[in-house]
């Protein structure tokens, strides 16, 4: 028998490690972007630095509780956390508030729950539930029918509270389904050249990408006249490839609402509407790229202490990273993401239940997809859409998630070695 | 089925995949941050032409006029040097210190301050500076950032008159800023007179813009299109119910004399005049010098500050036999058949009171008119010991009610700041000093001559004037006529305050006002185109000469004007205080003073 309260003698300790350096960094941060000269105390609870504070310290002491829960509960409720949770989804459209045209808060006395975010952790458990149970070890596309289904319930319940960022995040668990074999790797490569061609599309006019297409098509189809069968394989693809080239464009011109297409067209061109769509952009740009190598200093920025970066405490917490710490700064925090992706993978990859390592990858792909959109949008590499950074940014509900989501994985790592 | 070894070469293949492809994404971010930190300059560029000022535009106070619409009090505009720390850079500092000479330590101290205000909100960095520092500064200001200058306006007086009136405006405090949020370190607000009572209708409302300026410090266009702006609104105007000339006129009498002349117009409660005397530049409180000036005021033995008009507590005298009258003629103790004769004094008991020799016999018409004190404590006496009183208690009680209700003892809570209400013997306070039952109407009888528990300040007696005047009631009297516009009345004192006694006694004490003046012992001062009534009084004074008291209302029948003036160590009623009230109504009524003799006396006159 080991004694009861080991519980910290498996915990992975370069994760934890990297999840105290990003709190840190994410409540300093905070305090900086949103710094009132009046309450100037990061302790001061009136200000989101202080409400920080709090969070970070109640989201520590949930995880200690998750430490000592008995890992085999995870797996024998996951279902039941996954229902309650889409329970709550569905609350919410009726009961909830609407906080920046999302319908998708709770506000219980002073504090606001956003349940969304704790569905990509129920998500994940059930996921992790479905792939568990599928004795059969079978891996086609017959059975990605369940764990799509399991995927598209909160996916449809958060766009119903018109939330589409948090919604897009699910499409995350791609990368756990590519991982457990579900997808061919040939889709995924296939994913990647069709955004590729996509962001072409719009950079390039149409009829020149249909027109270099069915050329290059030709010439090798000149070469491969011996072959008819290759050649016409080569027409059925390049006819293909000019239909969705062609579709994109008149979806872009034609379904996208303005608002969206004019997302993506200041990513393209930067000097397309400053003063408006293009503006957080902008100044986001502006704010990081005034950092420099070294940054201004700590609350020595200008450009998100004066307001012209909007949500800096939120979704654009990387700008005041950017502009006070530079580009030392911005290469600590990516490498320290970087790190605990990698670090997380590698747990993932040595559990010996399915369980376990599906868990795990979730939770490297949400934050992944996290990281990726949130950092991207701030430096004009992706449309923008406000999801926070993972532990770094201000907000309750995320942080709480998070910290759920990882100790949640820390302890089912961390016993490893039980049989489950 | 899979081959499981197969099947964990194909997973490796897949998680060395993502991790390459999560490594790809990071790198690409470093790349792009690399090039937009480090290689593009564009970005450093647009962020020092992103440097926000908030610009408060500061409204213009309202202005003041008097009553005829004569400017009184008007803005005058100034700069002040503004200075954000966060926004300081690299600096000649040198020709900056040279340039608004100060010193190095100065300059070092000042920033430091400013910064432990506040890194991105604007301090004062220099107040008022010179015309001409302005123009030198206002060419070089590009080699300063941080650095700007912020338009105000400083209140500024053409006339040097009714100091105490306007009272004086100046920097909030923490208190006012605590108490009222729209307040910021820097801004006006009214500490004393009209200033104050008018605040909010004269501070207008101030204004913010928020402009952009670049890394030369200069202004480059409005943020977001003055999407956050708010406009300044000026201030309201407001009209003095002071007579500009009158003032004048009554500050150039009142000249090397202590004392104070109140004038009011009865029929509306509104101050004609009001001077203290010495009075002061109101010009000298304004600005930096105020502190300065404000403490050698302080520090003056004439204390120029004291608003005497509204704080200063006499004995009235025998001014006060007019309220004495009325009271008994209201209860009873006196009628007008009431006639004695006055031996020259009047004893009883063992006390004795002085009289002068005047004809014989008096009633209630001719014993104010020659001032009899025989007969002021004769009626007093009879009133007090009135059988329908049980108590002394109740007698001097009824008594001081009466005289509350004209307005003694009492504030008049009216538009004027520091008022006093002085202060009248109640039985409570005679219980107090001799017990309950060791008091009777001849310890109290000082009273019926307006001396000894009694202190009324030049206002109240100007409004006892105002009284008589009206025959029975008064408006509370009050320094601003109209707000806005000339016809605008100030709704505050539009109430009728009407006294306890009935409007026919009245009529006899105006009448014999007049009497007063016509062969009485105000005669000195008739003048031969317009009816007064008026009392004189003499102020006993312990500390020196008497102080010389004189309340009047001109004309009897139409009433215009009712005036109060003290004139301290000048002696009698009839020498001093009577001739400048005399002047006083001349010139309002008449708007020119034909007896120069008699006003080259007064003038010369210093006491």
């Amino acid at each position: 028998m080991r004694p009861q309260f080991n519980f910290f003698k498996n915990v992975d300790k370069i994760t934890i490690f990297l999840f105290f350096c990003l709190i840190l960094i994410g409540w300093i941060n905070v305090y900086s972007a949103e710094i009132n000269e009046n309450h100037r105390s990061i302790f001061d609870f009136s200000q989101s630095y202080g409400k920080q504070f709090v969070w970070i310290v109640t989201a520590i002491f949930i995880g200690i509780v998750i430490f000592t829960i008995d890992m085999k509960f995870f797996p024998a409720f996951a279902f039941i956390i996954f229902g309650g949770i889409m329970v709550l989804l569905v609350g919410v459209l009726f009961f909830g508030t609407t906080v920046n045209a999302s319908k998708s808060w709770f506000h219980i006395g002073p504090v606001a729950i956003q349940p969304a975010e704790f569905a990509k952790y129920a998500t994940a458990l059930a996921l992790a539930r479905i792939i568990y149970d599928n004795k059969s070890k079978s891996r086609t596309l017959k059975d990605l029918f369940k764990p799509l289904l399991i995927i598209s319930i909160p996916v449809l319940l958060i766009f119903l509270q018109n939330d589409t960022g948090t919604a897009l995040v699910f499409a995350a668990f791609v990368i756990v389904l590519y991982r457990e074999g579900f997808i061919p790797g040939w889709i995924i490569i296939l994913g990647i050249f069709a955004v590729f061609l996509f962001v072409l599309t719009l950079l390039i006019n149409e009829f020149i990408i249909i027109g270099a297409l069915t050329g290059v098509s030709l010439i090798i189809a000149f070469f491969l006249r011996k072959k008819p069968s290759s050649v016409r394989q080569l027409l059925a693809i390049m006819l293909l490839i000019n239909t969705y080239v062609y579709v994109v464009d008149y979806a872009y011109e034609e379904i996208l609402q303005p608002h969206q297409k004019m997302r993506i067209a200041v990513l393209i061109d930067e000097t397309v509407d400053r003063r408006g769509a293009g503006y957080n952009l902008h100044q986001s740009k502006i704010a990081i790229g005034s950092g420099g190598l070294t940054g201004k200093g700590f609350l020595q920025g200008t450009q998100t202490k004066f307001s012209f970066v909007p949500e800096q405490g939120t979704d654009f917490i990387f700008c005041t990273v950017g502009e006070e710490w530079g580009f030392v700064g911005s290469i600590v925090l990516i490498g320290l993401f970087l790190t605990l992706m990698v670090r997380l993978i590698l747990l993932a990859e040595r559990q010996r239940s399915v369980f376990s390592r599906v868990f795990g990858y979730s939770l490297v792909s949400i934050m992944f997809f996290h990281f990726l959109v949130n950092i991207g949008m701030t430096i004009g590499l992706v449309p923008v859409i406000g999801i926070p950074l993972p532990l770094v940014s201000y907000g309750g509900s995320a942080l709480w998630a998070f910290t759920i989501f990882l100790f949640t994985f820390l302890k089912l790592d961390s016993r490893r070695l039980d049989l489950l | 089925m899979q081959n499981p070894h197969q099947s964990s070469e194909i997973s490796s293949r897949r998680k060395n995949f993502i991790i390459f492809f999560i490594v790809l994404v990071g790198l690409i971010f470093l790349a792009r941050l690399f090039y937009i930190q480090i290689v593009d300059h564009r970005y450093k560029i647009f962020a020092s032409s992103n440097i926000q000022r908030i610009i408060t535009d500061y409204a213009a106070r309202g202005l003041i006029y008097d009553r005829n619409g004569e400017l009184l009090v008007f803005n005058e505009p100034y700069y002040d040097l503004m200075v954000i720390p966060g926004q300081v850079r690299q600096m000649d500092t040198l020709e900056f210190i040279t340039l608004l000479g100060i010193t190095h330590e100065q300059f070092v101290n000042r920033l430091q301050s400013a910064r432990v205000y506040s890194r991105f909100r604007a301090s004062v960095f220099e107040r008022q500076i010179s015309k001409n520092t302005y123009a030198v500064l206002q060419e070089k200001l590009f080699k300063y950032p941080g650095f700007y200058v912020q338009p105000r306006t400083l209140r500024k007086y053409p006339h040097p008159v009714a100091a105490h009136t306007f009272g004086y405006v100046g920097e909030a405090g923490p208190a006012d800023i605590a108490r009222e949020p729209y307040y910021r370190p820097g801004d006006y607000i009214g500490i004393s007179g009209i200033e104050r009572h008018y605040e909010e209708v004269l501070r207008g409302q101030k204004g913010t813009r928020i402009i952009l300026v670049d890394a030369l410090n200069r202004d480059i266009g409005s943020f977001q299109d003055g999407r956050y702006d708010t406009l300044a609104v000026a201030g309201t105007d407001l009209y003095a119910s002071l007579d500009l000339e009158l003032q004048l006129y009554g500050e150039k009498l009142m000249q090397n004399k202590r004392g104070s002349i109140v004038a009011i117009e009865p029929s509306t409660g509104e101050i004609l005049a009001l001077v203290s005397s010495p009075g002061y530049d109101p010009n000298l409180l304004v600005g930096r010098v105020r502190s300065q000036n404000y403490r050698m005021l302080q520090s003056d033995t004439l204390k120029p500050l004291f608003n005497r008009a509204l704080m200063a507590s006499y004995p009235p005298g025998s001014v006060f036999k007019v309220a004495n009258f009325l009271i008994g003629l209201q209860e009873g103790g006196i009628n007008l058949h009431s006639r004695y004769s006055c031996p020259g004094f009047y004893r009883s008991g063992g006390i004795t009171v002085r009289c002068r020799s005047h004809p014989q016999p008096v009633n209630v018409v001719t014993g104010l008119q020659y001032s009899c004190n025989t007969f002021s404590c004769i009626q007093f006496r009879n009133t007090i010991e009135l059988p329908k009183f049980e108590s002394m208690q109740q007698a001097l009680t009824t008594w001081r009610d009466h005289i509350v209700s004209m307005g003694f003892g009492v504030t008049f809570n009216s538009d004027l700041s520091h008022e006093l209400p002085g202060q009248i013997g109640s039985a409570d306070y005679y219980d107090r000093i001799y017990g309950p039952r060791g008091w009777r109407a001849l310890t109290v009888i000082s009273l019926a001559i307006g001396q000894g528990e009694i202190g009324t300040t030049p206002m109240q007696l100007a409004n006892l004037a105002a009284t008589v005047a009206n025959r029975g009631y008064y408006y509370t009297p009050h320094v601003v006529k109209a707000i806005g516009q000339p016809d605008n009345l100030n709704p505050e004192f539009l109430t009728r305050n009407v006294t306890t006694i009935d409007s026919a006694h009245f009529e006899v004490m105006a009448q014999a006002m007049f009497e007063t003046i016509e062969s009485g012992t105000g005669r000195f001062s008739r003048m031969p185109d317009i009816s007064m009534a008026g009392k004189t009084g003499t102020v006993q004074n312990p500390h020196g000469e008497n102080h010389s008291a004189f309340i009047a209302f001109a004309p009897v029948d139409q009433p215009r004007i009712a005036i109060s003036v003290i004139v301290e160590n000048a002696g009698g009623g009839a020498t001093w205080a009577a001739p400048i009230t005399s002047l006083m109504i001349e010139k309002y009524i008449n708007r020119e003073v034909k007896r120069t003799w008699f006003e080259q006396r007064i003038l010369d006159a210093a006491f």
